[in-house]
């Protein structure tokens, strides 16, 4: 399905951009213009990406359609090639040769995973875009770099080139940089900036590295020993027909994995694999921004620190893109480490899902609490890839998005009451469900959402995680020395579990205390009930909990025919 | 099986009440009258019971036409398949007596709470919000749609108890319904963590959800191999220990009781009501429809150091509970906390019932002992499920009369009240009855159930049932205490300009619970074929 055509993908990428530029130029003055395109931009952008979501849906289930043409596949017993699935399952595909002598190209598309990815994005951009709405300091440049950001990361989630996804990658953490140091809380966001920009950038730097790595690998590979499978694979359809030997792109990169490119040894050295060198930087590299543990510590003070807006993109977007190019740079591309280091790091993971919650309980500052609740969650997404295998990772694909819009939903609300009551410290909050119905029924549901409450998203995320570490119990070991680790998710997966009774607590706490409780009428007199653009952010933040929550079919097919490439090149299923 | 316009009757059960709680709960903003919602809510919830008697009846007359068969299945939809969840509904004979107790209870809590003025329509949104979860729990035929119903119960009955609770002490900041909420929630919610895993675990070893499928392949699952790295005879323990004590909670049986007195002590009285009437059956219900039929073996496993196998260790627990859920309640000074510990002791009883189904179930499946009495076991297992529904109709009676006094009153303390049958003959009387009722006064329903679960448990645990029987000696203590200090003895001179007759909502709320004691008590008749039914169809299959 690859064309030179133009498709819907460039257009989401480019609007956020076009509009920024736009924005610069206007008079800072004219504020409503100001406003008003960021609005038009970030709408357009939504309006397309629901676009993306509903036409990729139909691509999964029609008649013939990707699901069915997956399940033959599997039934039919047939050796499965991941690359082959990878490849259909990409749509709205445009590819343009950018730099052919270094096989560098333009060159977008969506598969299941990142098509919801992409929907999210498009909703955090236009609830970001509102709740900034009355922003006094600078609006025009927050506007400016805040449309940026939404570009650089539309940009990763489409992306199939890995120089394209590494530049866009770092197009949104530098905007990120400027927003926390520029417009966030002034007791700490030059610290915070400047230690959530260099955590991400050394994370980085070392996956790039890995990249390079695997680009010459990969290239070596084609040009000796795995020429025909080039052929084979240019002939056959997969690769574009001007493919050279070195290529950046994913599916280059994927094939090249298949074929046993990387089970090559590093420097000659016998037994240093290449995949299993490469893997921890790959996937620790973007998991840094995905708050792996211990590379979380960024993430909370990052948070916090930032504008509402900001937190909202921060959390519920920018934290899927590491959990995403972890996913799609390292497990996909370097399926043998995978299975090599996967078995230790999920218990990472698991520090990550029990630990942040108790983190998060601890705290007074109710955005802390959101803050580590994030790491908490996040921990969940990590979890679910460590199962590899089709239901731990199709729940953990979900929990992307389920967790996106929480969380936004929840920085929103902070937000909007720090706004008004100019404190977050909750023993002296207490009450606003009085004065601000619609943000405590918001706080509710987020918070049944974060709890694994049934009927929300969260439930439908979750489930299937754990269900997916009770399928690994049996498949996975981890040799350690001469002991060999068996079963042993079984018993993390239970571990796990208790961090769902520590959310249920604090987010009672918090709730009990910020929106229930004793209203301090005195201290609050000020505190009036938000407006409608606060409204509309809720709304579209709130609902898709709900929606998914109760209807999974609506997301879950699609994260699933995702997920299969996946599992075909992990070996199994 | 019935529809309604074209939609499936028991889907019309589980999101009716769903819908009636937006449209209640919108009113609020639409229309400023406190009336209207009242009105809607009341309404909504009626034309929901009388669906809910029409399913009875009609499960009456298909039920007893399907022979073995034990469910008739009306909705059978995907839903989420990459985990092998569908939607699907269907109903048997005990599903069908709880739908009913559930949708007669609904409308009449939304009566109890006719006065309540502080957010009312959110207040009744919430009442119907709760019909559905526990709605959704009795029809549902797939074990995660049950687990999401389950679950869903607690969220409204978590805010009832949080928001409109009883009123804080004088001098405390936090009132004991916050705490509470709280307590309940944490601990409904941490106890169903082992059920959730366990279900995750069958779903997964099983590929499917499906509540009939499970019954015939998860019990013979791998059997004698291994599972996760350990013997499978132990995951399975396990995991019936995950729901053996999520649904212990609920029940409650003694020593998981303790979050019960509590909740029913802070709760206003519709939440009470359903909190009794309802909530506690659902524990009741899982242990019939899910922990018997999912794990025979282990309900026959022998416990280490006590020497007994695990359907009598549950025997021995529902007993204690019956006996200490007397004491305690009769050394309560509270007459709500006096309540809830009643429900204690008479929900032992069931735990009775359940035990002895449990043991004859797993002897016959096992083929441990062929020449088990089934007859018995029918005949314990028809009494529970009465029990079950005539612990609805008289808890809910009984906690809308004590609420209907604290509403007047604003004190729960038994000290404070005292001969106030002369200020309210009314009240006196109905409470009266609905004291006997719940005491197990022959002709009236109460004595019905009881006597079929004695009748069913003597042959099989002699000595625990007789110990039983002594301990509704001491119901018959509490009881007896609690309309004294209430009705009898010198009258309480605060309330001497006091008007404590219950209000004409009140008497509509309790009038159908009376009937209903009444109607069971002397033509049982009307509801017990359909359980005997679905009873027998069970053994039946277990037989063929």
């Amino acid at each position: 399905m690859v064309s030179t055509g133009f498709s819907v993908l460039t257009a989401i990428i480019f609007i956020p951009i076009i509009a920024g530029v736009v924005i610069l130029f206007l008079d800072r003055k004219n504020r409503d213009l100001v406003r008003g395109i960021g609005v038009t931009a970030a709408s357009a952008a939504l309006a397309l990406s629901l676009a993306v979501f509903f036409g990729y849906d139909n691509y999964v289930k029609q008649a013939g359609g990707l699901l069915e043409t997956q399940a033959a596949m599997l039934a039919s017993g047939a050796e499965l090639s991941g690359t082959q699935m990878f490849v259909d399952a990409l749509a709205f595909e445009q590819r343009v040769v950018w730099v052919e002598s270094l096989g560098i190209a333009y060159h977008v598309g969506v598969d299941g995973v990142s098509a919801p990815m992409v929907l999210l994005t498009g909703m955090v951009a236009v609830a970001g875009v509102l709740i900034s709405w009355n922003i006094q300091d600078r609006l025009r440049e927050f506007m400016a770099v805040f449309m940026f950001l939404v570009a650089g990361v539309f940009g990763v989630f489409i992306a199939v080139d890995l120089f394209m996804l590494f530049f866009f990658y770092e197009l949104a953490i530098f905007p990120m940089y400027l927003l926390i140091a520029g417009w966030g809380w002034v007791k700490l966001r030059e610290y915070a900036a400047m230690k959530l920009t260099l955590y991400i950038l050394v994370g980085s730097v070392f996956a790039l590295v890995g990249a390079v790595a695997m680009y010459f690998a990969a290239g070596d590979y084609f040009s000796g020993a795995g020429a025909d499978v080039l052929r084979v694979a240019v002939d056959g359809g997969i690769l574009p027909p001007d493919s050279g030997a070195y290529s950046w792109s994913i599916v280059h990169l994927t094939l090249a994995a298949e074929n046993g490119a990387f089970a090559i040894d590093i420097l000659g050295i016998a037994g240093l694999n290449f995949a299993k060198f490469w893997f921890p930087f790959m996937f620790l590299g973007f998991g840094v921004l995905a708050g792996v543990f211990p590379f979380h510590n960024w993430s909370p003070d990052g948070h916090v620190a930032a504008p509402t807006a900001v937190s909202m993109i921060h959390a519920g977007v920018l934290m899927k893109v590491g959990a995403f190019a972890a996913l799609r740079c390292g497990m996909q591309l370097l399926p043998e480490g995978a299975d090599t280091h996967l078995p230790w790091m999920v218990f990472l993971t698991l520090i990550n899902v029990v630990y942040g919650a108790l983190i998060a309980f601890r705290q007074r500052d109710f955005k802390y609490v959101i803050g580590f609740s994030s790491v908490s969650h996040m921990g969940l997404v990590s979890m679910g890839w460590a199962t590899m295998n089709q239901t731990g990772m199709t729940g953990a694909g979900i929990q992307m998005f389920s967790h996106g819009a929480m969380t936004a939903l929840f920085f929103g609300v902070v937000g909007m009451v720090y706004d008004r009551a100019h404190t977050r410290d909750i023993p002296s909050l207490g009450g606003f469900m009085k004065v601000m119905p619609w943000v405590g029924i918001a706080f509710v549901i987020g918070g049944l959402t974060s709890m694994g409450m049934p009927g929300l998203s969260g439930f439908i995320a979750e489930f299937p995680i754990f269900q997916g570490m009770w399928a690994a119990s049996e498949q996975i070991t981890l040799q350690l020395g001469g002991f060999q680790l068996s079963n042993y998710y079984s018993v993390l997966v239970v571990i796990a579990a208790l961090g769902i009774v520590i959310t249920a607590a604090y987010v009672l706490r918090v709730a009990g205390q910020v929106f229930f409780g004793e209203f301090d009428a005195e201290r609050f007199h000020d505190v009036g009930n938000i407006e409608m653009t606060d409204r509309i952010v809720l709304i579209i933040l709130g609902a898709p909990l709900i929606i998914l929550g109760l209807y999974p079919p609506i997301m879950a097919p699609m994260i699933e025919s995702g997920i299969r490439p996946l599992i075909a090149l992990l070996g199994g299923g | 099986m019935i529809d309604v316009f074209g939609i499936d009757a028991l889907s019309v059960l589980v999101f009716g009440p769903a819908l009636s709680a937006f449209i209640v709960a919108s009113l609020a903003s639409l229309a400023p009258s406190k009336q209207l919602g009242r009105w809607v809510a009341l309404a909504l919830s009626l034309l929901l019971a009388l669906l809910s008697i029409k399913v009875f009846a009609d499960y009456q007359v298909a039920g007893l036409a399907i022979g073995d068969e034990q469910f008739i299945v009306t909705q059978d939809s995907p839903w989420f398949e990459a985990l092998g969840a569908r939607w699907t509904l269907g109903i048997d004979g005990i599903s069908a007596v709880m739908v009913l107790l559930t949708g007669i209870l609904t409308p009449l809590a939304i009566l109890a709470s006719w006065n309540i003025e502080d957010r009312s329509n959110m207040h009744l949104a919430l009442l119907l919000l709760f019909e559905t979860g526990s709605m959704g729990v009795f029809v549902a035929m797939d074990l995660m749609v049950f687990f999401l119903f389950y679950e869903l119960t607690l969220v409204p009955m978590y805010f009832l108890i949080n928001q409109w609770g009883s009123l804080p002490k004088s001098g405390v900041k936090f009132s004991g319904r916050f705490y509470a909420s709280t307590k309940f929630m944490i601990y409904s919610f941490g106890g169903t963590l082992g059920m959730l895993l366990a279900t995750q675990l069958i779903g997964w070893s099983s590929g499917t959800y499906n509540m009939a499928d499970l019954t015939a392949t998860w019990p013979l699952f791998r059997q004698g191999e291994a599972l996760l790295g350990i013997d499978v005879s132990a995951v399975k323990a396990l995991a019936f220990a995950g729901f053996f004590v999520a649904f212990c909670i609920k029940v409650p049986i003694w020593p998981f009781h303790t979050w019960l007195p509590d909740a029913h002590g802070e709760a206003p009285t519709a939440g009470s009501m359903l909190l009794a009437g309802i909530m506690l059956k659902l524990g009741a219900y899982g242990f019939i429809r899910l922990v018997i039929p999912l794990f025979p073996e282990v309900w026959l496993a022998e416990v280490v150091i006590i020497g007994v196998n695990v359907a009598t260790c549950f025997a021995i627990l529902s007993v204690v509970g019956i006996v200490l859920g007397a004491f305690a309640a009769f050394g309560q000074s509270d007459i709500k906390r006096l309540v809830a510990y009643s429900s204690v002791n008479h929900m032992g009883f069931v735990g009775i019932g359940i035990a002895v189904l449990a043991q004859t179930y797993a002897q016959i499946w096992s083929g441990s002992d062929p020449n088990a009495d089934v007859q018995t076991a029918i005949l314990a297992a028809n009494g529970t499920v009465l029990q079950m529904f005539n612990h609805g109709l008289s808890s809910a009676g009984m906690f809308l009369l004590a609420g209907a006094l604290y509403h007047k009153t604003h004190t729960r303390e038994l000290s404070d009240y005292g001969g106030l049958w002369v200020k309210a003959p009314v009240f006196g009387g109905i409470l009266l009855f609905t004291s006997f009722a719940s005491l197990g006064l022959p002709g009236l329903n109460g004595f019905v159930s009881e006597f079929l679960i004695v009748r069913g448990a003597w042959p099989v645990y002699t000595a625990l049932t007789a110990i039983a029987m002594i301990g509704l000696l001491f119901t018959g203590g509490y009881i007896l205490k609690g309309i004294r200090a209430v009705l009898h003895g010198p009258f309480n001179m605060r309330w001497r300009d006091y008007n404590l007759e219950l209000t004409p909502a009140e008497l509509l709320a309790i009038a159908p619970l009376l009937v209903l004691m009444l109607l069971t008590g002397v033509y049982p008749n009307w509801i017990l074929p359909i359980i005997n039914t679905t009873v027998s169809a069970i053994f039946a299959g277990l037989a063929s």
